[in-house]
């Protein structure tokens, strides 16, 4: 097998190290199946919140029952009752297909990206932090690093910081898992095969209202995740995520 | 062409080959048992039968939750407005003695039922969420007499895949699969909280499907059809619902 390459083992190590992408097929491709679910699910979201701005805790709650908040929009139902003096169009048939639909593409993505994080050691390369990173000197370091808006070091171009670390950790493990596990705890099906699912958020209204602040704080990381995309070089990033290859010549200042 | 390249063309052949026919067998066997739903025809499609699918496959017979009576909401609310058609207030007058739930297709002995006769049936009571699909809900005692119970009165045939019903108010109709139709707390409502079903919840008679939303809860039904294909009713995409671009299938 080695005669069929032609190479020496020494030499194809260094033609390896100097192809290995920035970020893998498997990362990239995922990544960008996630972006798409994530936009589809957002603006389905948002059109199905709509239709009742109101939030609740506990199991039930409907516009006869005092509400633990309501989103000062008006509302594609004329029985809600906003303050508006109109109702905005129903969209909630494709939005709920679309919502569903997007779920399936992103949990299925996800599932891939977590088989492929833990067998090729990528979670443990790539996303924990090591332990030496964690201290409180260390973490505070990479925050005043990055408000000073220093330049990323050369380590950055291969990997990620601690604090990037930090963010997709919790982005990974915490938000995506909970936003899916409390959008399925919505299910009256759901509901009724896994109770416990529901029960241990305080019931199927609270499961909603946490599913409502974690898709906020995942719009949040949004925001903040194409922030730093631009502090960081918006084409040399954009390019390393599409074509895997970081940039040859240091476009961050 | 090395010899590398045309192993790998003739495996990634292989594999495409497989992966086609198995995703044909799979389409096979879905079909075969069931678990593809009707409104699978549109972009949606695809996300419609893997959630279908797999609540047929993970939660066929569980039990909705039922609530301990504190739980009994104090507010319950009657969504859109009370059906007001001079029929439907002729029947009311009467104290709905007059209405008949009718039951027909694929049934051995295709019968009509008031609602004196379907009280005298063994009756069940639960005490159930009702969530709708914009998000809102209520817990409420729901009492009735489960759905199996009238099939099994007019003898359904074996060949029997959905049972589709028809409410009073012309335009709202909408189907259940047997596992549904067959599911111990399906109810053909006819209580609510103690006293008569209101007309603001669907009385005289609501078929309540407590593992799916709201909507799937049709409200003054009047006729039962149980069928083997969903085909010949509206545009044949199991209910009123995919037409108007609601989910088929309510349990998501």
């Amino acid at each position: 097998m080695a005669d069929v390459a032609g190479f020496p083992s020494h030499a194809t190590a260094i033609v390896a190290d100097t192809r290995t992408p920035r970020h893998t097929a498997t990362v990239r491709i995922t990544h960008w199946i996630t972006t798409l679910c994530f936009f589809a699910l957002l603006v389905s979201g948002i059109e199905i919140v709509i239709s009742h701005p109101r939030f609740y805790w506990g199991e039930t709650g409907n516009v006869l029952t005092p509400s633990l908040f309501v989103l000062p929009i008006p509302a594609s139902r004329s029985t809600v009752p906003t303050g508006y003096g109109f109702v905005l169009p129903d969209q909630n048939g494709w939005s709920r297909y679309l919502h569903f639909q997007a779920a399936w593409v992103a949990v299925l993505t996800g599932l891939v990206y977590a088989a492929f994080g833990l067998f090729t050691g990528h979670f443990r390369r790539n996303l924990l932090p090591a332990g030496a990173d964690l201290s409180w000197r260390a973490i505070s370091s990479a925050i005043a690093k990055r408000l000073r808006f220093k330049p990323l070091g050369e380590a950055e171009d291969r990997s990620y910081n601690v604090l990037q670390r930090l963010t997709y950790v919790f982005v990974v493990f915490v938000l995506f898992p909970l936003v899916v596990w409390t959008g399925l705890a919505m299910s009256p099906a759901v509901a009724s095969a896994f109770p416990f699912a529901v029960t241990v958020f305080g019931g199927q209204q609270s499961a909603r209202t946490i599913h409502f602040f974690v898709s906020v704080f995942l719009v949040v990381f949004l925001v903040v995740h194409i922030a730093m995309i631009c502090l960081a070089g918006f084409r040399n990033r954009m390019r390393a995520m599409i074509t895997g290859r970081a940039s040859a010549h240091k476009e961050h200042a | 062409m090395s010899n590398l390249s045309r192993r790998k063309l003739i495996t990634t052949g292989m594999a495409a080959t497989a992966g086609a026919s198995g995703l044909a067998v799979a389409a096979r066997l879905a079909n075969r048992y069931g678990l593809i739903p009707p409104d699978h025809g549109s972009v949606y499609g695809p996300g419609e039968t893997l959630t279908y699918a797999a609540q047929r496959l993970l939660t066929r017979h569980s039990l909705a939750r039922e609530f301990p009576r504190s739980e009994i909401s104090k507010t319950p609310f009657a969504n859109g407005e009370p059906f007001q058609g001079e029929a439907f207030k002729r029947l009311q007058a009467g104290g709905f003695a007059d209405w008949r739930l009718a039951v027909d297709g694929m049934v051995a002995h295709p019968a009509s039922f008031s609602p004196a006769q379907l009280t005298s049936y063994p009756s069940s009571s639960q005490i159930t969420h009702l969530a709708c699909e914009e998000g809102w809900s209520f817990i409420a005692e729901w009492t009735g007499v489960p759905l199996f119970h009238v099939l099994n009165v007019v003898g359904t045939l074996p060949q029997a895949r959905y049972v589709v019903y028809f409410s009073m108010q012309r335009g709202w109709w909408d189907s259940i699969d047997m596992a549904d139709a067959l599911h111990p707390q399906t109810l053909v409502t006819y209580g609510m909280n103690g006293g008569a079903l209101p007309v603001g919840h669907g009385g005289p008679l609501r078929l309540r499907v407590p593992r799916q939303l709201g909507y799937k809860n049709v409200k003054y039904i009047a006729r039962l059809t149980v069928t083997d294909s969903l085909k010949g009713f509206g545009k044949g995409l199991g209910s009123a619902s995919p037409e108007g671009g609601y989910a088929w299938y309510a349990g998501i």
